[in-house]
């Protein structure tokens, strides 16, 4: 994955940020089923930004980040120990009974 | 309706939030990690809740419906924008950026990761003091929201003072025992209540006046630019500015942000993520309409009333009624309980601690698991003092803190994104934003509005562009550590 998908999910992120306000409408009172039609366009927009998220966190998670998460963020050997760190164990483990857990395969 | 049946829903609901905090205090350790991450292992449904239980409070109830009221229902446009997508975006950006920091490295607050990364225990204190700078009136915030709420429902027999002071006493009580596990829990169970509660506040109310269609009919008889979208108050500069501060305040507000600490797993923070802008829908679109529809349904609101309580006491029985501001002050229960945590985790880990290693006496886990929860006592007894003495409005005060908050953001994303920041870059960035904020909002010298567009979005690109001006002439200080916060493949060389 390259820039041109880190620029392309960018873009994605400005359009649903842009539209979520339906400029376009600006002074239109017109109703439809009680409420008015700007409010539905936010309704639908904002159902929509929540399919492009649920499509992103599925194939593109991680992207632009810039840290390698390891295969479950689990913290591996710490380079440079932190002074005040205490030797807690890390909850690498907790986390991976979380995810399955919370994920079927 | 009786004064005692209302009084006994209301305290119904407290002790049955204390009786959740109770069993959660049964699991916690008492260790900080758990004290105030739940030892990072909170789960979709209570991640999601908590967090959205927290960035609700009495604004959601009272101040949004207010202006929906006053000025028509396209405050629900900004809150889509800057808690659906806005902050949902930062979710990803800074918070599962932060997520894995914090596996990583232990990390438990914002200024502990950034002060890590800069060597700098100053910038550490510099992140918590403002900070707690924004969150004090905002804890504030919602005690006035609760002690004016069950004034308005008990008719003034529960003055001001005793209603703010037993929210308080109660908020203490479980936040002090259970910690972050107590509030995830009691949150879940009060977010949970507040989408039933509006919706079925809403249903109730359209079933009374015969529908949406009449309902809007109405208020178009009334006020027919309120139907229309865009109007002298809701300007595009003036809802972009309010999306945008508050969206990226939200993500530096220490209870919301450290909630990036505390997810259990990846899956967690994407589900969540997907849930947003849904979540938000559900929730805004039906508590600002009964705020709009209000206004056509001719219910008088008093100056500086509040529209919620009034519309459910003219449309809904006495009970229901009762039922809805014990949601609203679940809501703001569960925004203050999270802030008094978040408060006292950054006053202990970020300036209290550093000074007394400073001044080489010994911190043991156990004193300063100590240290959090009497932080906790005092900060909610000041805010709660002061509230008595000090009852502005609830939306100027809650803005304030929003723009306050949002001056972090751009540095704090700089930091995690740019390579060249520098120590001295973030902060000149945060010196300068919130210098710039606090004389815009506090002096006459520095104006408020710039063209249509707040001071809180102005002071954001001056402390961003402050950031970058600063790290570009000036070279990393030789504690930086660079390589934390970036990929050791890509920056090979250093």
């Amino acid at each position: 994955m390259g820039s041109l998908e880190l620029a392309g999910w960018i873009t994605v992120g400005v359009v649903l940020c842009a539209l979520a306000i339906p400029w376009f409408l600006w002074g239109n009172s017109t109703v439809v089923a009680g409420l008015p039609v700007w409010l539905w366009w936010h309704v639908g927009w904002m159902g929509l930004a929540s399919v492009v998220f649920w499509y992103f966190a599925r194939h593109a998670w991680g992207l632009g980040i810039g840290i390698d998460p390891g295969p479950n963020s689990s913290p591996g050997p710490d380079p440079e120990p932190k002074p005040e760190q205490k030797s807690k164990p890390k909850p690498a483990d907790a986390e991976l009974e979380s995810e399955r857990r919370g994920e079927p395969p | 309706m009786t004064l005692s049946a209302q009084l006994g829903i209301v305290v119904g609901y407290l002790v049955l939030a204390l009786l959740i905090g109770l069993s959660a205090y049964r699991l916690t350790d008492r260790t900080a990690a758990d004290f105030y991450l739940a030892s990072r292992t909170l789960g979709t449904v209570v991640l999601l809740f908590t967090t959205f239980a927290t960035l609700l409070s009495a604004f959601t109830f009272f101040a949004g419906p207010n202006i929906a009221y006053h000025e028509g229902p396209e405050w629900i446009l900004v809150m889509g924008l800057m808690d659906g997508i806005i902050f949902a975006i930062l979710w990803y950006a800074i918070g599962y950026k932060q997520w894995l920091l914090g596996q990583q490295y232990d990390y438990v607050t914002l200024g502990e990761m950034l002060g890590d990364r800069f060597g700098s225990g100053l910038l550490r204190g510099l992140i918590a003091a403002v900070s707690l700078l924004w969150l004090f009136p905002y804890v504030m915030l919602q005690q006035v929201g609760a002690g004016t709420a069950l004034e308005t429902l008990t008719d003034g027999a529960i003055p001001y003072w005793a209603g703010a002071g037993l929210i308080t006493a109660f908020m203490i009580l479980y936040v002090v025992l259970a910690g972050m596990r107590g509030i995830a829990w009691t949150d879940t169970l009060q977010g949970a209540f507040m989408l039933v509660a509006t919706w079925v506040a809403m249903l109730w109310l359209l079933t009374v006046v015969g529908g949406p269609t009449s309902a809007t009919a109405a208020l178009e008889t009334e006020a027919a630019a309120h139907v229309a979208l865009g109007s002298d108050h809701y300007t595009p500069q003036w809802m972009l500015s309010r999306a945008l501060v508050i969206g990226f305040g939200v993500a530096m507000f220490p209870q919301v942000n450290q909630r990036f600490f505390a997810a259990g797993s990846r899956t967690v923070l994407k589900r969540s993520f997907a849930l947003w802008p849904i979540l938000c829908v559900l929730l805004f679109v039906p508590s600002f309409m009964i705020g709009a529809w209000a206004h056509g349904l001719d219910v008088t609101v008093p100056a500086d009333g509040n529209v919620l309580p009034l519309v459910l006491t003219e449309f809904t029985p006495g009970w229901f009624a009762a039922l809805v501001i014990a949601g609203a002050m679940a809501a703001m229960m569960s925004s203050s309980d999270s802030m008094l945590l978040s408060g006292s985790s950054y006053f202990t880990r970020d300036l209290y601690r550093p000074l007394a290693e400073f001044s080489e006496r010994d911190v043991s886990e156990r004193r300063e698991d100590l240290i959090a929860r009497v932080g906790v006592v005092v900060f909610a007894t000041a805010a709660f003092l002061v509230s008595l003495v000090n009852p502005a409005t609830l939306f100027e005060l809650g803005d304030a803190a929003f723009s306050g908050f949002a001056q972090l953001a751009l540095p704090v994303l700089a930091a995690l994104y740019w390579r060249r920041t520098t120590r001295a870059g973030i902060g000149a960035g945060i010196l300068l934003s919130q210098a710039f904020y606090l004389s815009s909002h506090f002096t006459t010298v520095v104006p408020g509005t710039y063209a249509g567009w707040s001071a809180g979005v102005v002071g954001m690109a001056l402390g961003l562009a402050a950031t970058v001006a600063v790290s570009l002439v000036t070279t990393p200080a030789a504690a930086e550590r660079r390589a934390l916060y970036f990929d050791r493949n890509e920056t090979g060389a250093e």
